[in-house]
C-alpha cells in the first residue's frame, strides 16, 4: 500500500477485514467528500450490489460487509469505484433526504449555556445563533459514538469551530452541541469537548421500543426552538419522541 | 425449557452469543462473546451445528445447580472446576444432574471462560441476541437467579473433550493491512511489526490496550475524518499505544489504525491476561482468506478435535467403588455417561 497525503481527493477503495471494502472519498471531512458519501450510500441502498450484507455510510466513506460465500471483494471494489468515480464527477451537493424529522429544542440560558460564546466565535448575537441552526438544511452525516447518536451537518462555514482544549464534564441526554460546522445531539449524559447551545427532549436511542435507533443517516433534521419549560414537560411525560415529527418525503 | 440456577456468581458473568450483527449504520457494534472460538468449542463438544448462547465469565464463575439432568460444555479460558467435589475437566461436556452443585472458580490461564448448555441460554434477547452488550446498559451482567435453557435435542449424547486452539497465554497475533495501514511509515510499520507488546491491565469488553518501549504514531493522524472501526482493529492512540478493538467497541472512530488481527487470531487477544506477551505478524491478505472459514467450517474443525471424555482414574476419589477387573461388567463404568 502506498502512502497517502490528506490531500488525497481521489475516491479509493479498501479492503477493510475480511468481509469489507471500504470507499473513502477523502481522508479530512471535506463538504464536498461528505457529499459524495451521502450520495454513494443512497445509491448503494437504491441499488445493493449481490452478496452485500450491511452498508455502513461513514463522514466520508461507506463501507460493505459481504458474503465471501456469494461475492468476491475485488467484483465488489470494481463497482464501488464505477460507482464513486461518477458520482465525484456530477455536481457535489448533497442528495434529497428520504424523509426529515423537525425536533424542538430550548437555546441558551440552562439549556445551552454556552450559546453566547458561540455565538460571539460565529460573530453574531445569540439570537441570530438561534436563527442560522434552526434556518440550515441539515442532514444526519453519520451515526456513531453512541448508538443512535446523531452527527448532524453542516452549518454555514463560519460554524467551523474548534473543540474546546478541556472537556466539559457532563452534558444531559439530548444535549445539542457544536463544532467544526457539526452538531451532535446526545442519546446519553457524556463529557464532551464540543460546545452546548440547546436541549432536545429527543432520545436517538430508546432500547424498549421496536425502533430503538430511530434516525438514519441521510434523514434530513429542522430544529424548532421551543421554550424550555416544554422541553421539560416533554422530559417528564417520559416522551422519548420529544414532540419530534417525521415526514417521509419519497 | 429447563432452569439453570446460577447459585452464587464470584466473576463478571453475562449472557454471550454470537451477537447483533447489521446495525453499523445505527452506530451499534456487533457485541457477543469475546472468545468467539469457545463458542465454536461448546457447539462441537455438545454435537450442536450452530454456536449456542452461553454465560460468559471473566475471572471467576460461581456455583450452578440444575433440577433436570443437564449437558453442557466447559471452554476458553480453563477455570478451576468441581461438581460436587469432584474435579471436572475444562475443554469438555459433562452431564450434571439434579442435587449436584457445579462450582466454577477462578481462571487458571487467560480471562474468559464459557458454561454452555446443550440447549443453550434462553434468556432475553434484544435486536435478535441474547448478549448482554455492557457498555450501553443492554442486558445487564447476571447475579444469583434461575436462568431458563433451551431444551437439549440429543439428551444422552457422551460427554467428550476437545483440544483447544492455544489462545490463552498470548503469543503471535496475525494482522492484515487496513483501510489506514498506509498513513503509518514504513519504517513505523516495520517497529510495529518486530516489537514484543505486553497486554496492559487496561481492557473491557470494548477494547484491550497492549504496551511496549517505543510508541508508533501516523504523521497524519491530527485532521483526519472519523472513520469506520470494527472488532479486530489495531487502533493507535494519540500516543502511538495500540488498542485492539472488542466485541462492544464504537462504530466509528478518529484514531487511526495500523491494520487489523484477522478474526481466526482476535480470540488470542481477547484472552490474553494481563502481563501476557504478544506480537503481530503481519499477513498478506491472500493467505488470510486461504484461513477464514464460515462457522458451519469452523465447528466441523473443532469437531474434528473433539474424542470421547474418559474419565481419569487419578481424578476419581470413589474408584474403590469401581470394578476394574475386566469381564466381570461391561467396562463403560469409567465413561463419564
Amino acid at each position: 500500500m502506498s502512502r497517502e497525503t490528506l490531500q488525497d481527493t481521489e475516491p479509493r477503495v479498501l479492503w477493510a477485514g475480511m468481509d469489507g471494502v471500504l470507499l473513502r472519498f477523502a481522508l479530512t471531512p471535506e463538504p464536498a467528500a461528505m457529499a459524495a458519501a451521502q450520495r454513494l450510500a443512497a445509491d448503494l441502498e437504491d441499488r445493493t450490489p449481490d452478496g452485500v450484507i450491511e452498508i455502513a455510510p461513514g463522514l466520508v466513506s461507506v463501507l460493505l460487509r459481504f458474503d465471501p460465500a456469494k461475492t468476491a471483494r475485488t467484483v465488489l471494489a470494481e463497482e464501488l469505484l464505477t460507482r464513486a468515480q461518477r458520482i465525484r464527477q456530477r455536481a457535489q451537493d448533497i442528495p434529497d433526504p428520504a424523509r426529515r424529522w423537525t425536533i424542538p429544542v430550548a437555546f441558551g440560558e440552562e439549556y445551552g449555556p454556552q450559546l453566547d460564546e458561540v455565538a460571539q466565535a460565529v460573530g453574531c448575537r445569540p439570537e441570530d445563533a438561534i436563527r442560522q441552526i434552526c434556518d440550515a438544511d441539515l442532514r444526519v452525516l453519520v451515526i456513531g459514538f453512541a448508538p443512535g447518536q446523531p452527527y448532524i451537518g453542516l452549518l454555514p462555514e463560519e460554524w467551523n469551530l474548534p473543540r474546546q482544549s478541556g472537556l466539559t464534564p457532563e452534558v444531559p441526554a439530548g444535549a445539542i452541541v457544536v463544532a467544526v460546522r457539526q452538531i451532535v445531539m446526545f442519546g446519553a449524559a457524556s463529557a464532551t469537548g464540543w460546545r452546548q447551545v440547546g436541549r432536545a427532549a429527543f432520545r436517538s436511542f430508546r432500547p424498549r421500543q421496536d425502533t430503538p435507533m430511530p434516525l438514519k443517516a441521510g434523514d434530513a433534521i429542522r430544529f424548532e426552538q421551543a421554550p424550555g419549560p416544554e422541553i421539560e414537560a416533554l422530559e417528564q411525560a417520559g416522551d422519548l419522541s420529544g414532540g419530534a415529527k417525521l415526514k417521509v418525503l419519497r | 425449557m429447563s432452569v439453570l440456577h446460577l447459585r452464587r456468581v464470584d466473576g463478571l458473568l453475562t449472557v454471550q452469543d454470537m451477537g447483533r450483527p447489521g446495525h453499523l449504520a445505527s452506530g451499534l457494534s456487533r457485541g457477543g462473546a469475546m472468545d468467539r472460538l469457545a463458542l465454536i468449542e461448546a457447539a462441537a463438544l455438545l454435537g450442536a451445528n450452530a454456536p449456542l448462547a452461553a454465560i460468559e465469565m471473566a475471572g471467576a464463575g460461581g456455583i450452578f445447580e440444575t433440577d433436570q439432568p443437564m449437558r453442557i460444555a466447559l471452554t476458553g479460558a480453563p477455570m478451576t472446576a468441581t461438581l460436587d467435589d469432584a474435579p471436572l475437566r475444562w475443554h469438555a461436556s459433562h452431564l450434571i444432574l439434579p442435587g449436584q452443585s457445579l462450582r466454577i472458580g477462578g481462571v487458571q490461564a487467560g480471562s474468559y471462560g464459557y458454561l454452555t448448555p446443550a440447549g443453550g441460554m434462553a434468556t432475553e434477547e434484544w435486536l435478535g441476541s441474547r448478549s448482554a452488550h455492557l457498555s450501553i446498559g443492554i442486558l445487564a451482567p447476571l447475579s444469583p437467579c434461575n436462568l431458563p435453557v433451551g431444551d437439549d435435542p440429543e439428551p444422552d449424547r457422551p460427554s467428550q473433550l476437545i483440544e483447544p486452539v492455544r489462545r490463552f497465554n498470548g503469543g503471535t497475533i496475525r494482522v492484515i493491512d487496513g483501510p489506514q495501514t498506509g498513513l503509518f511509515g514504513d519504517e513505523v510499520l516495520a517497529g510495529f511489526h518486530e516489537t514484543t507488546f505486553i497486554r496492559s491491565d487496561r481492557g473491557n469488553r470494548q477494547g484491550v490496550r497492549f504496551d511496549a518501549e517505543r510508541n508508533f504514531t501516523s504523521d497524519l493522524a491530527a485532521g483526519l475524518a472519523s472513520d469506520l472501526i470494527g472488532p479486530g482493529d489495531l487502533q493507535m492512540t494519540g500516543d502511538g499505544v495500540p488498542f485492539v478493538l472488542m466485541a462492544e467497541c464504537q462504530t466509528i472512530g478518529g484514531y487511526p489504525r495500523i491494520g487489523t488481527v484477522i478474526p481466526a487470531d482476535l480470540p488470542i487477544a481477547a484472552q490474553a491476561a494481563p502481563g501476557a506477551k504478544l506480537r503481530f505478524q503481519r499477513l498478506p491478505l491472500d493467505e488470510a482468506d486461504r484461513l477464514w472459514q464460515t462457522e458451519t467450517r469452523q465447528i466441523q474443525t473443532a469437531a474434528a478435535a473433539c474424542r470421547p471424555l474418559v474419565r481419569d482414574p487419578a481424578l476419581m476419589p470413589d474408584l474403590l467403588a469401581y470394578q476394574l477387573i475386566g469381564g466381570v461388567t461391561a467396562g463403560r463404568e469409567l465413561e463419564d455417561q
